[in-house]
This record gives structure tokens, sequence and C-alpha cells, in this order.
């Protein structure tokens, strides 16, 4: 029998293999419905205080609802592991959330991660009950780090959050993939289509894609892009690619050539 | 002799002052919040939000009261 190609994280599957950001969208009904579109399970949200003055602002909860779609608690806009671990918790608190995406950033500028806080939250965050999900740096090594402390999927950047510059370096993300069975998540740089597709190419488990889709000059058809793209490549790579080949290999025979 | 006893806290980063023996729940409340959809902090410390109408509110309470936005 064919054995069904799932995608497991911290023991739970998922339909899609895209995961779509809910931040940068014009409004909270275009980003509801770019993410029915995208046909994504997975939405990461962040937690922010409440807006006391303003109530009437709108609540994501009203237009994603949490019982249908998986909510991704993320640590976005936290620069130490204390920041990241009181958000988590308290975002645990609003729903019980245990899956969550960890990220600890290092640098404003390029918004990579802090990898010591990372691997130090992720330890704790894991002791706690936590199934965390590991923003990182395209690198073999902490990657290896953050499993071995109990990271339940590796999430490395394929170029800085929000950039669009697309996968910068698919031999470590090859070699990362080569080195763990835990889910392989690219996380963040992915700026159009045919980036999604070759990091599922490259072996990758799954896409979280935001910017991409949320600022296309159309989300919607963007989101439908990145759909087929993660599809696509997930596809392509488990269907065993041909071996490259330096000279020509013609794909019809010459029998019966006039 | 102070005219009210009026209880100055912080909610959000914003002052606020409530009357005594105001319950956080009394606070939720008046700010119409849907208590489903929040987490809250008293002074760093998560509140379990069954037990809200038991907490009453002391001068220099510091709250965080959070819910989830779009974010990537």
């Amino acid at each position: 029998m064919k054995k069904k190609d799932l995608f497991i994280i911290g023991k739970k599957t998922f339909s899609s293999r895209l995961i779509v950001g809910t931040g940068k969208y014009k409004n909270m009904l275009e980003c509801a419905k770019a993410i029915k579109i995208s046909g994504a399970d997975i939405v990461t949200v962040a937690v922010r205080r409440v807006n006391i003055s303003d109530k009437s602002k709108p609540l994501l909860m009203d237009y994603i609802d949490p019982k249908k779609i998986t909510y991704l608690p993320n640590t976005a806009g936290c620069f130490t592991s204390d920041e990241a671990l009181r958000t988590l918790r308290l975002a645990r608190e609003i729903g019980g959330w245990e899956l969550v995406k960890l990220e600890v950033l290092g640098d404003k500028k390029t918004l990579f991660p802090d990898a010591i806080e990372t691997l130090k939250s992720t330890e704790i965050l894991t002791k706690e009950g936590f199934k965390v999900m590991v923003y990182c740096n395209d690198d073999p090594l902490m990657a290896k780090r953050l499993e071995n402390v109990g990271a339940c999927a590796i999430m490395p950047l394929a170029a800085p959050i929000g950039s669009g510059l697309g996968i910068q370096n698919k031999i470590n993300l090859k070699i990362i993939r080569h080195q763990t069975k835990l889910p392989l998540i690219v996380d963040a740089g992915i700026g159009q289509a045919s980036d999604a597709a070759l990091a599922m190419e490259l072996g990758c488990d799954g896409v979280l894609v935001n910017t991409a889709i949320a600022k296309a000059r159309k989300p919607f058809e963007m989101a439908e892009a990145m759909k087929f793209a993660v599809i696509a490549g997930r596809k392509s790579f488990i269907s065993g690619r041909i071996k490259p080949n330096l000279f020509g290999s013609a794909s019809t025979s010459n029998k019966g050539l006039i | 002799m102070r005219k009210k006893n009026k209880i100055k806290i912080i909610v959000n980063g914003k002052q606020m002052t409530v009357n005594p023996k105001y319950s956080l729940k009394n606070l939720i409340e008046k700010l119409k919040l849907p208590i489903k959809k929040i987490a809250i902090e008293l002074n760093r410390q998560i509140v379990d939000r069954k037990r809200i109408s038991k907490i009453i509110l002391k001068s220099g309470d510091k709250i965080e009261i959070v819910n989830f936005i779009g974010g990537g």
C-alpha cells in the first residue's frame, strides 16, 4: 500500500504544508480571505496589549476561528528570553495553546535570531510542556542544538524576515534536512511562489509565508500561488528527481526515424 | 481626610482609578473585554481567569491584558 505523505508537528497531523502569517494585511477581512485561499491550516499570531481605549477595534479571533484553524502563537518582537517566555505563557493562557513558534531576535535591522537566547528559551519552554517550533538561522550546528534541547520543529530563515530575497543558502538547508528527522520549515525570506517550491524541493516539510502574500499586489492570487507551489515542490521532492546530466538525452526514440 | 479612597492602578501602561474593593472581574467587565479571548497578568503573574472575581485590586497594581493580533 502507498504510504501517505503526512505533515506531522508535535504529534498533530496537518493537511497543508503551507503555514501563513496573519500580519501586514490591509484589514482582517483581507487576511481571513487570503488564509482561506491559501488552504493553510496553521496561522501564526502575535500577542499584544488589548486596546483599552478603542474597543471597537476588531479582534483577530472574530475573523479567524481558532476552532477551525490552528493558531500558532509567536514571539515576534521579543529580543530576550524573558520577553519570549512571558509572551508564550500569556498566549497559552488565552487558549491553551501548547504548539508555539519561538523567535527571539538579536538585531533590529536584520531581524536575525539571537541564537543563545533562542536556545535557552527552547529548553525552558519544552520543560514547561510547550511544543516549540523554533525560528533560527540556517546554521546546521545550532539546529542540532535546538533539537537536542527539545525543539519540535526547526524553522530556519531562507533570508531576513520580510525581505523576500528567497533562499540564499540551499546547501545549509540541505545539510539541516540531512541531519534531522524533525519537521523542517522555512520560516522567512520567501518572496515568490518559486521560492516556496524550491524550499520544498530541498526536502523541507513546510514553508511559512507572510509578507510575500500580504504585500503582494494581489494577495489572494499570491495565496493561491503559494498553495500550489508548496504542493508542487513537495510532490517533486518525493517523486525522486532525475540525475542531472551535463549532456542531452533525446526524449524521442530514433526507432522508425524516416 | 481624603475625600475618597480611590485606588490607582495601571492597565496596559495607562493609569486608571477605581473604587475600593474593586475586583479584577469588575475591571474586565468595565472595559467590556471578552474574557475568553484575553489573558491577564497582575504584577507580572498570570491570573487564572476563573479567579478574577476573587482578586481585589490594590493601589499600584500593574495589570496587563493581552490578546492575539495579526503577526508573522
